[in-house]
């Protein structure tokens, strides 16, 4: 401590600031980001009213018309698609690894669970590319007896729930430890067997956790980008199947920026449609954590 | 009964299978479809004349623009992202409620999508006056790492025990001296995780520097200049008609890959480590 000359109280002051001022920013990031969002679709939301930007199908930027309909619809499709593959998968590994499994299987998964939430989208995408879409065009299109091209809703919901498995299942694994052990051996010793302590007590208790980790999975796949960008399709008409191409909103947002700098409109637009993004991830992050927090607060 | 938890038991078991068979394969078919394409030269050079209609030439560009982006961006995060993580579990360590609802808000900052942070990274770049850039591009990476970069220290530094900031104030360190001399030291290992996880999410992303950091293919000499990356050079090449360069596309994916298998395992290395010197009640 004597290689400073100035005294500790002082020393101690000054990292007390920088350390509140860091945090101060850091608390006002999200509110930023809202209103600088919010401030760039002023321009849109002035000209085009919100019911036509959000339900009206005619998306024509160069005669002004913003509908977002196809791009919100894409957007659903894939997220609930590759949630209704997600999910259960998550669930029953989660079971299986949390009350099942050997210790070797349980040092075996962690990595794996571990390399796979690192691994980057662009990744994904490519693997999107190399193996789901052949996949779903030259086999599972024609066994099913449709002429598809395999860049489709069905491909971008099969890549985004590989790479929202180890999110979703993460929390349920952290869910399924928090329950206390008490309960279980309550039931056990009542003489229920494993399986329906698992599926009537277990499951019941954590209930509400369960569904807000889907609901922060439904979060983190409405916003993927690149990915879901790459093996989707791309093509702005609202999708009346699985096999169609998508064009989900995050993929619109990167596919046009930049580009349509010169044009204010088209950039409020986009804008207004991160701002949509923000809002929805947001608030269904919002909902799944206040839930999750009350729970593992009461267990 | 019996042939109900039967039944779920094979799905459970197969449901693990199949994500570790995902990762398997993902990782599989990237290294067969790149290896073959890899070369010296791939890594050593930067784009040459007509090298994106096959000819010769490497990804020099995108591998080091790359990580100059990402470590600068974990830099800064590092430098914003320390004092809060020390200043919620040293100087708030009596404020419990206060501190779950900062945890609260970092964790709804980390839920948002990169591409939101991209534009708006994008808007404040014009509005500050700036082109795309690597300045531009680290500075929205920096806003996107951070809440990744607190949680992960924070995660680690709310496992000491209280009674080491007691001891440390009881022999008359101040909470700065407690933090950075005391707690800093002993979760080292565990901080190291958390740099090198925020770094991993760095180099990985696409969506936040597709606007902000551009691309060239040239190296970047300054901060004012724009920068290639990786996953943008795969992105690009992939779109490209040419086989050539498709492959080189997955030459580039293998260098992505093995960059951020390299962190995952030096992150858990780190991990045992700070398991090992923990300090518990």
């Amino acid at each position: 401590m004597r290689f400073f000359d100035f005294n500790r109280e002082f020393r101690d002051r000054f990292h007390f600031s920088w350390m509140t001022i860091c945090l101060v920013m850091v608390m006002l990031l999200p509110f930023i980001l809202f209103f600088g969002l919010l401030f760039k679709s002023t321009l849109i939301l002035s000209s085009n009213s919100l019911g036509d930007l959000l339900f009206s199908s005619i998306w024509r930027p160069v005669r002004g018309e913003y509908g977002f309909l196809p791009f919100i619809i894409s957007s659903v499709w894939v997220t609930v698609l590759s949630m209704l593959i997600a999910g259960p998968v998550c669930l029953l590994t989660a079971i299986h690894l949390t009350q099942y499994a050997r210790k070797y299987v349980l040092r075996f998964m962690h990595p794996v669970i571990d390399i796979l939430a690192g691994i980057p989208s662009v990744i994904f995408g490519v693997w999107g590319i190399l193996i789901v879409v052949p996949f779903v065009g030259n086999y599972l299109g024609p066994w099913l007896g449709k002429e598809v091209s395999g860049y489709s809703i069905l491909a971008g919901s099969v890549v985004l729930s590989i790479m929202i498995i180890p999110f979703v299942l993460n929390i349920l694994i952290e869910i399924f430890r928090t329950i206390p052990i008490e309960l279980s051996e309550a039931s056990l010793s009542l003489g229920a067997t494993k399986w329906q302590t698992i599926k009537y007590v277990m499951i019941k208790k954590a209930l509400p956790g369960i569904i807000s980790a889907f609901g922060l999975g439904v979060s983190r796949a409405f916003g993927e980008t690149i990915a879901v960008l790459m093996v989707v399709g791309n093509v702005a008409k609202i999708p009346t199947g699985t096999f169609q191409p998508g064009y989900p909103l995050p993929a619109l947002i990167a596919n046009n920026y930049g580009e349509m700098l010169s044009i204010p409109q088209y950039d409020s637009a986009l804008m207004f449609a991160a701002l949509v993004l923000f809002v929805v991830v947001v608030v269904f992050n919002l909902a799944s954590r206040t839930v999750i927090m009350r729970y593992e607060r009461t267990s | 009964m019996k042939a109900e938890e039967r039944f779920f038991r094979i799905f459970m078991f197969l449901s693990t299978l199949l994500i570790a068979v995902a990762l398997l394969l993902l990782i599989a078919s990237i290294l067969v479809k790149g290896l073959p394409a890899i070369s010296w030269e791939m890594i050593s050079q930067t784009p040459k004349g007509g090298y994106y209609f096959g000819k010769e030439g490497g990804i020099l560009n995108a591998i080091l623009g790359s990580l100059y982006l990402s470590l600068g961006a974990t830099f800064l995060a590092f430098i914003v992202g320390l004092p809060v993580a020390l200043f919620m579990n040293i100087h708030l360590i009596n404020r419990k409620k206060l501190v779950n609802s900062i945890r609260f808000f970092l964790d709804l900052l980390w839920g948002v999508p990169s591409i939101v942070y991209g534009a708006f990274g994008f808007t404040l770049m014009i509005y500050l006056g700036l082109r795309t850039s690597l300045l531009a591009g680290i500075i929205t990476v920096t806003l996107f790492i951070i809440p990744i970069m607190v949680r992960g220290m924070d995660e680690v530094l709310k496992t000491v025990t209280r009674g080491l900031y007691e001891s440390a104030m009881s022999l008359g360190s101040t909470k700065s001296e407690t933090a950075y001399f005391i707690f800093f030291r002993q979760c080292i290992p565990g901080i190291i995780t958390a740099i090198l996880l925020s770094f991993g999410r760095a180099i990985g992303d696409a969506a936040s520097v597709l606007f902000t950091t551009g691309y060239t293919d040239y190296l970047p000499t300054s901060l004012s200049q724009p920068t290639a990356t990786l996953p943008l050079s795969i992105f690009f090449q992939l779109s490209s008609p040419i086989d050539e360069v498709k492959v080189r596309a997955y030459a580039s994916a293998v260098v992505l890959t093995v960059i951020v298998l390299t962190i995952s395992i030096l992150s858990r290395y780190f991990t045992k480590r700070f398991h090992q010197h923990k300090i518990s009640d």
